[in-house]
C-alpha cells in the first residue's frame, strides 16, 4: 500500500522500559523507533515538552544516547549551535537531532526554527505532533485541529481555526528535505529517518503522534488512530525536496469516512454534523492541491 | 604592543579576535551594532579565526551559544538593552548549565519610550541571572576585560557579561595599547577543544530534578561565584605581568584621607576621577571607589574600605533606577555596609535615563548633600534637576 522502501528496525532497544510516558503515548513510540534507526550517532536536543518528562527524572534516564534539555523556544538554535560547535572543533560526524512538540515547533519555537531553516543549519528537526500542549495538560496550540476541545478552547467555544500547515511553511524555506510520517507506518517512518540522516543541511520531519490522555481516546487505539489519520486523508504522508519537489507516499483511491478517525476521540465530541462537512472540505482541497503539485513535479521531471 | 586609536566597539571586536573565539553569534542593536559589524567584516575577509553566525534574534543568539558551549567551543555574543532583555530566559539557563561564555552588553536605556542614551538598567535587570558582571570605565579596559573574562569563565564555569556605556564608550575613540597575539596566548590558553557531550557517552543534560538537586545546584553556584574574588585578584596580577598594566577588580582613588567617598561604575567613574582635584581644591576630602566587578560583588573588600575611620558619607552615582526604591548600586552598598562598622550615611545621585554628568553638576549635587539635602523627603539627588 505504501510505496516506500521497506526497512527493518534492529531488535536492540536504546529506549529502555520504565520511561515516564503515559500508556499509549505516540510520542514515546516515535523516539523508540528513532533511536533504533539512529543508534548512538546523534545528540538529541529536547525543549520543554512531554519528552522533557519522558526522558527521565534525575537520576533516571530512559535513552541510551545523549539528550540535552533546553528552554521551550530555544531548541532549533541550541541544536544548530551544537552542530556548528562540533564542526568548529573538527567533529564533522556527530549528528544533531532536535525533538520538539507541536508547541515547540508551530508556536513558540517557530521563529528559531524558521531562522535555522533559512540558514540551512545542518540538523534534523523532528516535530512530534500531539496537537496540543500536553506537558501542561492539553491546551490549544496552532497544531490543534478545527473542532477540537482543549482546556483553553473549552466547549462550546471549541477551536474554530484550521491547523497551521507547518510542513508547507518549513518546506518553503527551500530546505533540502521535509517529510511527514506517523507511527502506524513504521517502515515509512524509518525510511524517512534514514533519508533525513543521509542528507546534509536542514531537514524537517513532522510526525503525528496520538495522545490518549489529551485526545480522550482508548490507550490501545493509538496506532489505529495514527493509521486512520492517513486513511481518511487528514494526515497525508509526503516528502518535499528543496521546497518544490513533492512526493506523495500514499495516494488512496478512496478515503475512509472521517468519522472513523474523529469518533473515538472525546476531543471532537462537540463537532456537529455541519462541522464534519468543514473537515471533509478541508481534506478535499488539501488533496486537490497536493495532487496537482505532484502532477506538476512529475511532468517537470519527464520533460 | 601596538598603540591604536579605537572606539569601544572596535576594541571589543579586536579582543574577541585575539581571544581566538570559535563561535560568535549575535544580533544587531544600537549602540552595539558596529561591534558585530566589525567581527562580520573580519570574518568575511578571512581575518577572523572563528565562525561568525548571524541569527534572527538575540534569543537565538544566546541559544546558539548554549549549543556551541556544549560542543566545547569558546563562544561570544554582544547585545544591548532590548536585546539583552530578550535573552533573559537563556541568561538564567546558561548560568545554570555552567557554560563558560562571554558577552558584551553596551549599556542603553530600556524602552518605553525609545531612547538611545546610556543607562545601566539593562544589565542590572539581569543582575540575578547568575552571570558575572563587569562595568568598564574606558576603551582600554574593554579590551582588557574581554580578554580577562574568557580566562575567568573557563576557570569558573560561570558566564560573564562585560558592560560599557553606550556611545560614551562604544563610539568614542581613545588611544589604547592593543596586546599582541603572543601576549594573549600567554595569558589565555588555547580553547580547550573537547566536547562536553558525546552520543556514545549516554547522559541526560539538565533533566528534570527534585528540590534537593536544585537546591544544591543553586547553593554551589552562589558559593563558587562568591569565592572567586581572591582568584580574580591573582589573575589580575598575572594579567599585569603579561600586559604590563594593572587589572584590579576594585579601584580606589584618594580613599585614605577621604571624608566623602563617591561610588560609581562605568564611564562616569572616569569623570569623577578626573574632577576629584577640582572637587577637593578648597580642602574638602573626597575619594572615589569604582565598582568594576559587580558580580560577584566584593562585599568584604568594599565594606573594609568604606569602614575606614574618617569616612562619613558615601555618595553612590547610579546610572539606573529601580522604580519604587532607587538606584540599584546604592541599594547594594547599603545592604553590604549593614554588615560593616561604617557609621555614616549613603546618599544617591541618580543619572537614570541618560543624564550626562558634568563637573559643575557633580559639584552642585555634592553641595546639596553637604547642605543637608537628606533633611528633605526625597533622598535621591536627581541628575536631571542639577
Ligand atoms: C517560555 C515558556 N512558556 C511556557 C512554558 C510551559 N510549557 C512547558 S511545556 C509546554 C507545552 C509543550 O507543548 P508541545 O510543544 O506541544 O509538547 P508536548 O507537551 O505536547 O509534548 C508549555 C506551555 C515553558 N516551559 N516555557
Ligand atoms: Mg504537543
Amino acid at each position: 500500500m505504501i510505496e516506500t522502501p521497506v526497512g527493518s528496525f534492529t531488535s536492540e532497544e536504546l529506549m529502555l522500559s520504565g520511561h515516564n510516558a503515559c500508556p499509549g503515548c505516540g510520542a514515546a513510540l516515535v523516539v523508540r523507533y528513532l533511536v533504533k534507526e539512529v543508534g548512538q550517532k546523534a545528540l538529541i536536543v529536547i525543549p520543554a515538552s512531554c519528552w522533557s518528562i519522558i526522558s527521565g527524572v534525575v537520576p533516571l534516564r530512559c535513552l541510551e544516547t545523549t539528550v540535552l534539555h533546553c528552554p521551550f523556544p530555544a531548541a532549533a538554535a541550541v541544536g544548530a549551535g551544537l552542530k556548528k560547535g562540533l564542526y568548529a572543533l573538527g567533529d564533522k560526524k556527530t549528528q544533531v537531532i532536535v525533538l520538539a512538540g507541536d508547541g515547540g515547533t508551530f508556536d513558540i519555537g517557530l521563529q528559531g526554527l524558521s531562522g535555522a531553516a533559512e540558514r540551512n543549519e545542518d540538523i534534523l528537526f523532528i516535530c512530534y505532533d500531539n496537537e496540543a500542549y500536553m506537558n501542561t495538560g492539553m491546551q490549544k496550540s496552532s497544531a490543534t485541529p478545527y473542532g477540537s476541545l482543549s482546556t483553553t478552547t473549552p466547549a462550546p467555544r471549541i477551536k474554530s481555526n484550521p491547523k497551521k500547515d507547518i510542513l508547507k511553511i518549513i518546506a518553503s524555506h527551500r530546505i533540502p528535505y521535509a517529510a511527514t510520517a506517523t507511527i502506524a507506518f513504521p517502515e515509512d517512518m524509518g525510511y524517512k529517518f534514514r533519508r533525513a540522516m543521509e542528507i546534509e543541511g536542514f531537514r524537517f520531519l513532522h510526525i503525528l503522534t496520538p495522545c490518549p490522555q489529551g485526545w480522550g481516546s482508548p490507550v490501545e487505539k493509538t496506532v489505529e488512530l495514527s493509521r486512520s489519520a492517513v486513511l481518511t486523508g487528514i494526515f497525508p504522508l509526503l516528502e518535499v525536496e528543496n521546497g518544490r519537489s513533492y512526493t506523495l507516499n500514499y495516494v488512496p483511491d478512496n478515503f475512509i469516512p472521517v468519522q472513523e478517525y474523529l469518533k473515538p476521540q472525546k476531543r471532537f465530541s462537540f463537532l456537529k454534523e455541519e462541522d464534519l462537512q468543514v473537515v471533509e472540505n478541508e481534506i478535499a482541497s488539501t488533496w486537490e492541491e497536493l495532487l496537482l503539485q505532484a502532477e506538476r513535479n512529475k511532468a517537470a521531471s519527464e520533460s | 604592543m601596538e598603540h591604536k586609536l579605537l572606539n569601544g566597539n572596535q576594541a571589543a571586536a579586536l579582543a574577541v579576535k585575539l581571544a581566538r573565539v570559535q563561535i560568535v553569534c549575535a544580533y544587531p542593536i544600537t549602540p552595539q551594532t558596529s561591534l558585530v559589524e566589525n567581527i562580520a567584516e573580519m570574518w568575511s575577509r578571512g581575518q577572523f579565526p572563528g565562525e561568525y553566525v548571524s541569527v534572527e534574534s538575540e534569543y537565538s543568539a544566546l541559544s546558539y551559544l548554549i549549543g556551541a558551549g556544549y560542543a566545547g567551543a569558546r563562544t561570544f555574543t554582544a547585545t544591548s538593552c532590548q536585546g539583552l532583555a530578550y535573552m533573559h530566559e537563556l541568561l538564567h539557563w546558561s548560568a545554570g548549565a555552567r557554560l563558560p561564555m562571554v558577552m558584551v552588553n553596551v549599556n542603553r536605556t530600556m524602552g518605553a519610550p525609545w531612547s538611545l542614551e546610556t543607562d545601566q538598567l539593562d544589565s542590572l535587570s539581569q543582575r540575578d541571572t547568575g552571570w558575572m558582571q563587569f562595568y568598564c570605565a574606558d576603551v582600554q579596559e574593554i579590551i582588557d576585560t574581554v580578554l580577562f573574562a574568557f580566562c575567568l569563565v573557563e576557570e569558573a564555569k560561570i558566564p560573564c557579561m562585560v558592560s560599557y556605556d553606550g556611545f560614551i564608550l562604544s563610539h568614542t575613540y581613545e588611544a589604547v595599547k592593543l596586546p599582541t597575539q603572543e601576549q594573549v596566548d600567554a595569558f589565555l590558553p588555547l580553547p580547550p577543544g573537547e566536547p562536553l557531550v558525546a552520543p556514545s557517552r549516554p547522559e541526560t543534560i539538565q533533566p528534570v530534578c527534585d528540590w534537593k538537586v536544585m537546591s544544591r545546584a543553586v547553593q554551589s553556584r552562589h558559593r563558587e561565584m562568591s569565592a572567586l574574588f581572591p582568584f580574580i585578584r591573582e589573575m589580575g596580577k598575572r594579567f599585569q605581568q603579561i600586559f604590563e598594566r594593572p587589572f584590579s577588580p576594585l579601584e580606589a582613588v584618594d580613599l585614605h584621607e577621604a571624608e566623602t567617598v563617591i561610588v560609581a561604575a562605568g564611564a562616569v567613574s572616569q569623570t569623577v576621577k578626573s574632577v576629584l582635584p577640582f572637587l577637593n581644591q578648597n580642602g574638602s576630602r573626597k575619594g572615589l571607589l569604582r565598582l568594576f566587578l559587580f558580580r560577584p560583588l566584593p562585599q568584604q573588600e568594599i565594606a573594609g574600605m568604606l569602614s575606614a575611620a574618617g569616612i562619613k558619607k558615601v555618595v553612590v552615582i547610579d546610572r539606573n533606577l529601580s522604580s519604587g526604591t532607587g538606584g540599584i548600586f546604592a541599594q547594594e552598598l547599603r545592604a553590604l555596609l549593614q554588615k560593616s562598622s561604617f557609621g555614616g550615611r549613603v546618599y544617591e545621585l541618580n543619572l537614570a535615563g541618560g543624564v550626562d554628568l558634568t563637573k559643575e553638576m557633580l559639584a552642585r549635587g555634592l553641595a546639596k548633600i553637604e547642605n543637608g539635602a537628606d533633611a528633605g523627603e526625597e533622598e535621591i539627588i536627581w541628575g536631571v534637576d542639577l
